[in-house]
């Protein structure tokens, strides 16, 4: 196992209605060394950001209830956020995928996400991050 | 029984699960998430997949017996029950949910009745044959 230096430990936020991704997802970015924080949905997204959160990379679900990802996304870009924020769905056509991208997300993929993916996105944000 | 029979019993269920197609490649990804400190992970996440999907086959079972069928409301469930088929790689399930949501486009109600009556018998299936093979894990890692 690599050990982290707290202070650079990348912190992901996962945003999902599904509880089963939550738990998956969080699971994924555990194993590769990143600190999870999970929420049900857009608003809760926008809320924990206003109390002061912030995070490396955030994985947000498209489809949710009260705040969807697409609302989610351009409230928090609107706030300044610039983590990176990649959409996930599993939803393929392509009129809904650059609805999504042009809410201000970085990268999109289909769901489920795989550890490979997370990885490759997370060597995205530092190259030079070992993962577990 | 002993350790290397259950073991070898369990592991025969896994194959026939994937190679009959119940299973896909999504599930591996899920053993791949099990260690030492996660070492019931796939049961966790399966049994968290019966527990939630419970309350969207009710749902659905509601819609569908409602006299006037929403079809919006229908698709809305069937999708967020396929996405959890997709999350544990419930492959055949998931495969029925696809024909299910095509009925739905058409606004075929009897398309998507018995579609779904099929849904519920492969996910009843599935869900047996995976207490089976977790039960014959956890009999093993006893002894």
């Amino acid at each position: 196992m690599t050990s982290q230096n707290l202070s650079t430990q990348l912190r992901a936020l996962v945003v999902d209605d599904n509880i089963l991704n939550r738990k998956i997802h969080e699971r994924m970015l555990n194993g590769l060394g990143v600190e999870c924080m999970v929420v049900a949905n857009g608003k809760e997204a926008v809320d924990v950001h206003f109390y002061g959160q912030s995070f490396d990379l955030i994985l947000m679900d498209k489809d949710m209830p009260i705040m969807n990802g697409i609302e989610a996304t351009k409230e928090l870009r609107s706030m300044g956020i610039n983590s990176l924020i990649v959409g996930v769905s599993s939803r393929s056509m392509e009129a809904e995928i650059r609805e999504f991208m042009e809410a201000g997300l970085n990268d999109y993929h289909v769901k489920p996400l795989t550890t490979h993916k997370l990885a490759s996105i997370i060597h995205n944000i530092n190259p030079n991050y070992a993962t577990k | 029984m002993d350790k290397t029979r259950l073991q070898r019993e369990a592991a025969f269920i896994r194959s026939s699960l994937l190679d009959q197609g119940y299973l896909d490649e999504q599930f591996i990804q899920l053993e791949e998430l099990q260690d030492n400190d996660n070492p019931n992970f796939v049961e966790e996440v399966v049994t968290l997949f019966y527990t939630d999907s419970a309350r969207l086959i009710y749902n659905i079972d509601q819609a569908l017996l409602s006299n006037q069928s929403d079809f919006s409301k229908l698709d809305d469930y069937m999708h967020q029950f396929k996405g959890s088929c997709s999350s544990i790689g419930a492959k055949k399930v998931k495969n029925e949910c696809t024909g299910f949501g095509e009925y739905c486009d058409a606004h075929n109600y009897d398309g998507c009745y018995r579609t779904f009556q099929q849904i519920k018998q492969e996910y009843i299936t599935l869900k047996k044959k995976l207490e089976t093979y977790f039960q014959l894990l956890r009999q093993a890692a006893q002894i």
